[in-house]
């Protein structure tokens, strides 16, 4: 047993090790050049890697001595005496005096069952490298930075393998501890050990001096006169995953405006649904061209139709039914109109249905990314954000607060922006022509950037600060986040144009706007993650802040990589490949989604009362995130080699065929993804029409009710 | 701050901003580039039908995974002799009130560049087989079939244009495969596209980012490694010839035991890959483009070309050498021209 136990903690220390090994001999087999950044990287790594192998080595060490202790040489069983306290020694006299008087001598047995935790480690070493890779492709900046953003993660895990292996060793110290405390058990019931009870005797009185404790506090009984005390259980059965804490109840909210907001989300939810279904059947025709020939089903119409549905429908809708929450509550004023909000509920849906029938039946615009919608249908997307837009600052320009709150900064500055980009785009009066790129680029990336982050970083700053009961950490920090966002994302569109016949020079303003990018996510993040200072404890206790955390790491490590592919040196590389595909799921699913969710399901309970089943929220969240992760790392890695091969020069068609399986992994990640929005819905459905088990009281003043009407009606 | 908590003033500000910034980044640059740029003097417009077929081409959604654009790095010289410029697309307008300008230039490179397909492919009969299931002609294509742009007849009318289609991918139809109208102009659009020469005067633009360690540049000119024939093979005659080297039948004939390719006087070999081929039409046989002078392949290529098709799959062809193809090339251009 002994051996096997340290066998488990030796394989869990190799385990830990693989895939930081892996990921160094990666590097060091590619790159032959002097790289001192990459230096840098590997030794904060090692030194990463050092202080767990030396924390493990410590517990190892420390399981030697137990067993040893257990085999040989094990200290006096009589030095315990010394340090126990009058509980034990009054429950050992009283034992004896009981054994004295039955003379009975069966002992107390215990029976302890052992689990063995077997930690599950996969590490799916990447596949070989193929071909050389050009030395300075390592070194570049933004690789280097990728490979940091990448390695986060596997160090996350690594540090969390430690934590295992750690608990590990509590168990079995604990075991060795019972094994002692049997022996000492069986030491005490020896008999001839009056001269050991009398010193206990006097060692047990001394210990037992306290203070009565009512000093200070007098000896009234207390009371909850404030009602601080919530859901207090008195019950608690053993749960097969760990509960979390229920929604708070809040003041009710108008059940008008309560119900528009719940269309908004249920619409958004069914655009999600069809969403990605449709991105779900696009991954499946990658291995599988030949899945139906079909006009309205064939590739080319059907991926337009994917990314607007998820885009204007979907993550739209989402935002704007938890923006007619946020604005007026933190304007503390009721909504101006909750009719307009009901047209533009109606305009966005149309729009998003009306586009999606012309995609199909191959109406579009010409091509440009998530322009593909032709302007009349756009029209209605604009005239709804349009009333949206009158409502809200008519609503702000009524708030009881002197201060506008920052949330409504950036939820009025998103639609704001969003209307000024759909004109500019949109306008069939003045583009006629070779102007259209260069549109294309700035309307791509604003409405990702000034549409769908900076209204979804409105409502984070306020339903983050309202999870974690706490004030958002700076003020200030969100003002610099807001102008640099301003400043620095307008200009950086023609990024997705680098080495395209357009001007060099707005090419490069691109790029040099894509680094100013990290002042407003770098002050964003570091806002973000010092409000869940002092309260990373509630975490594991809530369903709704793991979405937040998740949400908010991607806004970091995937806006970065943003600016890291916006380099000239790694564009050649990852340009054109599905790199960006991968990128941009990061982006709008892991930031934007996740956010959303959290969004939604600390939101919707409020509205209605009734709540999700706590298991399948977690198994949202679970296969979101794990699909994430199987749908975008395998292709990075796998474009980022085809990228390679083009710059050798290899036959296109060898490309194809190359990403194969990253595309297999691609539809399997996608799937979990696609599955996991099923369980969204279901929760939703369940937020919303739930049948929650009846409770006692609410019936019984329900019926105390009932009986004071009917006797009203007697009198 | 007062600034801050009036609404008017914060929201105005933020706005001004925005559009400032729009206007320098977006607006006058698309302006200046749409009114500064004059298609190319050589440039040809778009016949009726290419029109037509533009229009087939944006409704599926093509761009979505073929780019229209040769950007100025090494890697992309296979798509295009020059990298693209702004005036390649300044012949590009509004289709109509209703729809943006198409420039096409796409984002994503799933499939082929197609600036210069035009050249590159010029084979009707390929693109058509190619567009009724792209499997026919390249095994591991991913492409989407376009089936519904060709339609079966028992009896072939007067003008069909007929398609060849191996039984396995008729999806049990008997009859002959006929092209619509759609694939017709889709395919007139496909060849129409050709990047256009610069006029002599203007400077060329340079591909950036050159390959380090290439054998021809400025290597010892004794030196030259011998090319990657089989991977020449695949770039520039594969789709049709197949990677047996059977070809395919009624369409594209074999290389293999091919009495051209395996021909001790290699004249006729060099001067089918400069200049193309047409005397197998009788027997039911496509006609073969000039690949070589279309794809701009040097001496060397095409002795690595041809060597790779002399010695593969059964085929035991004397090597011809570098020379020998250098002095027939010369030979077969005057007869081309």
């Amino acid at each position: 047993m002994n051996t096997f136990k340290k066998l488990i903690v030796l394989l869990s220390l190799i385990c830990i090790s693989i895939p930081v090994f892996a990921d160094e001999a990666q590097g060091t087999v590619v790159h032959n050049s002097n790289a001192r950044e990459l230096m840098w990287f590997f030794a904060i790594v090692l030194l990463f890697l050092l202080f767990a192998a030396l924390y493990v080595y410590e517990k190892v060490k420390q399981i030697k001595k137990i067993s040893d202790r257990n085999s040989g040489g094990s200290k006096p069983l009589k030095e315990y005496l010394v340090d126990m306290d009058s509980r034990q020694i009054d429950s050992y006299l009283k034992f004896r005096r009981d054994k004295d008087k039955q003379n009975d001598d069966h002992g107390i047995s215990i029976l302890i069952w052992f689990s063995v935790i077997s930690v599950l480690t996969f590490n799916s070493l990447p596949a070989h490298a193929q071909g050389q890779a050009p030395s300075s492709f390592w070194t570049e900046g933004g690789v280097i930075i990728t490979v940091l953003l990448i390695a986060i993660p596997i160090l996350a895990g690594a540090f969390l393998m430690t934590i295992k292996v750690s608990k590990l060793f509590q168990v079995y110290q604990n075991k060795k501890n019972l094994e002692e405390a049997e022996k000492l058990a069986a030491y005490l019931q020896q008999p001839g050990n009056d001269d050991i009870e009398q010193v206990l005797i006097k060692r047990k009185l001394a210990l037992d001096f306290t203070l009565n404790h009512q000093e200070l506090s007098g000896t009234l009984q207390p009371e909850d006169t404030k009602g601080l005390l919530q859901q207090v259980n008195t019950d608690a059965v053993l749960p097969v995953v760990a509960v979390k804490k229920r929604a708070v109840k809040r003041p009710q909210i108008d059940p008008a405006l309560s119900k528009l907001i719940l269309w908004f989300t249920g619409t958004a939810c069914f655009w999600l649904i069809f969403g990605t279904t449709v991105g779900e059947y696009l991954g499946i025709k990658f291995i599988s061209p030949d899945a139906d020939q079909l006009s309205w089903l064939s590739f080319g119409r059907l991926r337009p139709v994917h990314t607007n549905a998820v885009f204007w429908g979907w993550a739209s809708l989402g935002m704007l039914g938890l923006g007619y929450y946020v604005v007026p509550r933190v304007s503390n004023v009721a909504l101006k109109s909750i009719k307009l909000g009901w047209y533009t509920l109606y305009l966005i849906n149309i729009s998003v249905f009306l586009g999606t029938i012309c995609l199909m039946s191959g109406l579009n615009n010409g091509g440009g990314e998530y322009r593909e919608y032709i302007w009349p249908v756009m029209l209605f997307f604009g005239v709804g954000l349009l009333l949206t837009l009158i409502n809200f600052l008519q609503t702000i320009a009524r708030r009881k607060t002197k201060e506008i709150y920052i949330s409504n900064w950036y939820i009025v500055a998103a639609i704001i922006f969003a209307i000024v980009i759909a004109i500019v785009a949109y306008v069939p009066f003045w583009q006629d022509g070779l102007g259209e790129t260069i549109i294309q680029g700035y309307y791509m990336h604003q409405g990702v950037g000034m549409w769908f982050m900076l209204f979804t970083l409105g409502i984070v700053y306020y339903f983050l600060p309202q999870q974690l009961n706490k004030p958002i950490y700076s003020y200030s920090l969100g003002i610099l986040a807001f102008w640099a966002q301003i400043l620095f994302y307008t200009v950086i569109g023609t990024h997705h144009f680098v080495f395209s016949s357009i001007p060099w020079w707005l090419q490069t303003t691109a790029i040099v706007g894509s680094v100013g990018m990290v002042i407003p996510v770098a002050a964003g993040t570091t806002n973000f993650l010092l409000t869940f200072k002092g309260a990373w404890y509630k975490i594991p206790s809530s369903y709704t802040l793991p979405f937040f955390l998740i949400g908010i790491i991607f806004y970091f490590t995937g806006s970065l990589q943003g600016t890291a592919e916006a380099f000239r040196s790694t564009n050649l590389i990852w340009h054109f490949t599905d790199f960006t595909v991968a990128h941009s799921h990061i982006t709008m699913y892991g930031i934007i989604c996740f956010l959303l969710w959290a969004g939604i399901y600390a939101l919707v309970p409020r509205l209605t009362g009734k709540e999700a089943p706590q298991i399948t929220v977690g198994a949202h969240f679970w296969l979101a995130l794990i699909g994430l992760l199987f749908y975008t790392i395998p292709l990075m890695y796998g474009s980022t080699l085809k990228g390679m091969m083009w710059m050798q020069g290899k036959p296109f068609i060898d490309s194809v065929v190359f990403m194969t399986p990253y595309w297999l992994w691609r539809a399997i990640g996608g799937s979990l993804m696609w599955l996991s929005h099923l369980f969204f819905a279901y929760n939703l459905y369940k937020m919303l029409t739930g049948s929650t088990t009846l409770d006692v009281r609410e019936a019984a003043i329900e019926k105390l009710n009932q009986s004071y009407t009917a006797t009203e009606r007697n009198l | 701050m007062e600034f801050f908590n009036n609404h008017t003033k914060l929201f105005t500000t933020a706005f001004l901003l925005f559009v400032g910034l729009t206007l320098f980044v977006c607006i006058i640059p698309a302006l200046d580039n749409q009114t500064n740029n004059e298609p190319l003097p050589f440039a040809q417009a778009l016949s009726e039908e290419a029109i037509k077929g533009k229009a087939v081409f944006i409704a599926n959604g093509c761009v979505a995974c073929h780019t229209q654009q040769v950007r100025n790095v090494d890697m992309d010289k296979v798509w295009g002799e020059r990298p693209s410029i702004a005036a390649d697309y300044a012949d590009n307008y509004r289709t109509d009130f209703w729809r943006n300008t198409a420039t096409l230039m796409g984002t994503e490179r799933t499939g082929p560049d197609l600036t210069n397909i035009g050249s590159r492919q010029p084979s009707r009969e390929w693109q058509l087989s190619h567009l009724f299931n792209p499997r026919i002609v390249v095994k591991e294509s991913i492409m989407p079939a376009y089936t519904w742009m060709f339609e079966v007849k028992d009896k072939l009318a007067e003008g069909d244009v007929s398609v060849s289609v191996p039984e396995e991918f008729m999806n049990g139809q008997k009859g002959k495969v006929v092209a619509k109208e759609e694939a017709m102009q889709l395919v007139a659009y496909l060849q129409a596209l050709k990047q256009t020469k610069l006029p002599g005067d203007a400077p060329k633009p340079a591909f950036l980012y050159k390959k380090t360690g290439e054998p021809n540049a400025g290597s010892k000119p004794g030196a030259t490694k011998e090319l990657n024939g089989a991977m020449l093979y695949t770039n520039n005659c594969q789709s049709c010839h197949q990677q047996n080297g059977e070809g395919l039948k009624g369409a594209f004939p074999p290389l293999k035991g091919s009495k051209i390719v395996l021909d001790e006087n290699p004249e006729l070999f060099v001067d089918i890959i400069m200049n193309g081929y047409s005397g197998r039409e009788k027997e039911g046989f496509g006609v073969m483009p000039a690949v070589g002078t279309n794809n701009r392949l040097k001496a060397e290529e095409v002795t690595a070309i041809m060597n790779h098709e002399r010695t593969s799959w059964g085929n035991n062809g004397k090597k011809v050498t570098l020379q020998q193809v250098q002095k027939l090339m010369e030979k077969v251009k005057a007869t081309g021209k």
